[in-house]
């Protein structure tokens, strides 16, 4: 479906001549502008351009800060002060960039259960799926790594208690998690050797996510994009050219989304942080209550909900991984959700536990939370493991449109010429 | 040609070239493996910070059941002087109570038990010297500071997690799987310890 005819003509000499050699505009052409688009998506649909205009924005603004930021256990902390106050516009690119991590994780969740509702991981879009898991996994190991560099008190408390993580492989071969920790920090314990070298990471990362999006990105032109339905494009009506159908429809949600993310840049800048971060790093105390920002909450409840030091960790890394085989977890022969009468409240029901878990992540660990934290915690691994495979089997789907068109237009609209089967893919 | 040369030679009938092809990969795959080595050794901790590996720490401003905390290879260590009353209380557990039977004392060896004995030196039981680090994740327990929470057990708590440890160090009630380390060290008089 993705292979089309092009439409593309160049019409000045230079066109012509750059054509001839190295057809950039021709590529960009099909795959941007006349690539076809299911003309049912909806606004959940733009959330990918929404992710793409903030990787852009962090590399950009995080290139800059780069200029003026000191990665030095003595300076890092001053440095980041001296950003916001004396730098031009510092203030402004600072904030931006610390709002714009939070925006980025807001949109790419939204993004993960839109393609979990609408079954978008479904065959033939596996690969697709799993680079995307791969990318939240960049992010996050980004995020994490750049939330160091401010280097107050929840940073250094923060780089203390994940890096720790891998000390728990101590209980599998002794010593061996020891000296883990201690080459990741580059001392006996988290100091400036760390700091500069999470540095690194954090500027080389985003690069890596460019290369894994641009393959998330052909993946997704190769099998096409998921729709409502979860019905493939069958004919020409099921189906809009992406510019300018979905671009305006992308710039127009876009630009909601950014005001959002200007209302925190200008009003709450630090709304999303913690206090506790501009107290510079201090080795020597641990402040009372250690929190994650807020998109970390989630894998730090599940975290703590366990009683062992090294299943916790295994069950917290769990809960991304697991994402990868939903493709084959879900046994379903229906994508959407929509026409998925059983399955629909169980999703919701698996947001809910994900957000409830966020909410207990922020508290500390006893008594209620403990226990509630186990019950979610809980439901979110069997939702995987047992709900998707065994639903999926019982349940009767609603009756599916024949085609999008359909769907759009009713029984009668559109020239839907080919009988389209009931189940979008074969098993 | 070459290619109906190749299959010519399966892995029945390997040839000459089949052999040299193999241990060039494998000598190239092995190069590849040691010069990658200093790349990642170069992460682990540096000669400047293996220099900092022992320090010397005057006893005698502390007063019983005061603490202090000094800084060692970049980690907390604790230093307490403790009561009567908290040693007394520490020799009286049982070893079954432990959920961390062992020492944890460098200088003795990994089976040693947990008694409040082997947590100290001869001598000089009153003092206690732990790594200040929670053994879970990494954080540091309260309770050096007089005002602090001491945890269910007199010794120290940790507020990250919820570790409870007891006047011996020992944990004894949270997710922390081991006792705080003992630091090797040794009194070089009276009052003054060297850490290291």
């Amino acid at each position: 479906m993705a292979s089309h005819e092009s439409t593309y003509r160049a019409t000045t000499r230079l066109g012509k001549w750059m054509d001839a050699r190295l057809p950039m505009a021709r590529l960009m052409h099909g795959q941007f502008v006349d690539f076809p688009t299911p003309r049912n998506i909806n606004y959940l649909w733009t959330t990918g351009g929404i992710l793409t205009f903030f990787l852009v924005l962090q590399i950009a603004t995080g290139i800059v800060l780069a200029m003026h930021y000191v990665p030095s256990a003595a300076e890092a902390f001053n440095s980041v002060e001296h950003i916001r106050r004396n730098v031009n516009y510092g203030w402004l690119l600072r904030n931006m960039h610390a709002v714009g991590g939070s925006m980025f994780f807001l949109a790419v969740y939204i993004h993960i259960a839109r393609g979990l509702y609408y079954g978008s991981y479904k065959a033939p879009r596996e690969v697709l799926w799993i680079l995307g898991v791969v990318i939240l996994l960049l992010m996050m190991a980004t995020a994490f790594m750049g939330y160091s560099l401010p280097w107050g008190q929840m940073s250094f408390w923060a780089v203390t208690v994940i890096t720790n993580m891998f000390s728990s492989l101590d209980s599998i071969i002794p010593g061996l998690g020891t000296r883990i920790v201690q080459w990741l920090w580059g001392s006996y314990a988290v100091s400036g050797a760390t700091l500069t070298r999470f540095y690194s990471l954090h500027y080389l990362l985003p690069f890596v996510i460019v290369g894994v999006v641009g393959l998330h990105v052909w993946a997704l032109h190769v099998v096409g994009q998921n729709n409502p339905t979860g019905l493939d494009i069958k004919t020409a009506s099921d189906s809009v050219p992406m510019t300018p159908h979905a671009v305006m429809k992308d710039a127009f949600a876009l630009s909601v989304f950014v005001i959002l993310f200007a209302w925190f840049v200008f009003y709450l800048p630090d709304y999303l942080g913690h206090h506790d971060n501009y107290v510079e790093a201090n080795p020597l105390s641990t402040p009372p209550h250690i929190v994650p920002e807020w998109y970390f909450l989630p894998y730090y409840a599940i975290l703590r909900a366990i009683p062992d030091k090294l299943l916790g960790v295994i069950a917290m890394f769990a809960s991304v991984v697991i994402l990868m085989f939903a493709p084959w977890l879900d046994t379903s022969r229906v994508r959407s959700s929509k026409y998925r009468p059983i399955y629909k409240w169980f999703f919701f029901l698996l947001v809910i536990s994900v957000i409830a878990l966020g909410y207990l992540g922020s508290k500390p660990p006893e008594g209620a939370y403990v226990f509630w934290a186990r019950i979610f915690t809980a439901y979110y691994f069997i939702h995987f493991l047992v709900i998707m495979p065994i639903v999926g089997v019982i349940e009767t789907p609603s009756n599916l449109p024949r085609s999008i068109t359909e769907s759009v237009l009713g029984a009668g609209g559109g020239p839907v010429k080919v009988k389209a089967p009931a189940a979008p893919e074969t098993r | 040609m070459q290619r109906e040369a190749a299959l010519a030679h399966t892995a029945d009938h390997p040839n000459r070239r089949d052999f040299i092809v193999i241990a060039a990969q494998a000598f190239a795959g092995v190069g590849a493996a040691a010069a990658l080595w200093p790349f990642v050794h170069s992460m682990n901790p540096d000669a400047s910070t293996q220099a900092l590996a022992s320090i010397e720490v005057d006893l005698a401003p502390i007063k019983e059941g005061q603490a202090i905390t000094v800084s060692w290879r970049g980690k907390p260590v604790f230093i307490r002087y403790r009561t009567a009353e908290e040693v007394e209380k520490a020799k009286e557990v049982k070893l079954a109570e432990l959920s961390d039977p062992s020492a944890r004392n460098d200088v003795l060896p990994d089976k040693a038990p947990a008694t409040d004995a082997n947590r100290t030196k001869k001598g000089h039981e009153s003092w206690l010297i732990l790594v200040g680090i929670c053994t879970h994740l990494g954080c540091i327990p309260k309770g050096q500071s007089l005002s602090d929470s001491k945890g269910e057990y007199g010794g120290w708590f940790c507020p990250c997690h919820g570790s409870h440890y007891d006047t011996a160090g020992r944990i004894r009630k949270g997710p922390a799987p081991r006792n705080l380390d003992v630091p090797p060290y040794e009194f070089t008089s009276d009052t003054r310890i060297k850490i290291g």
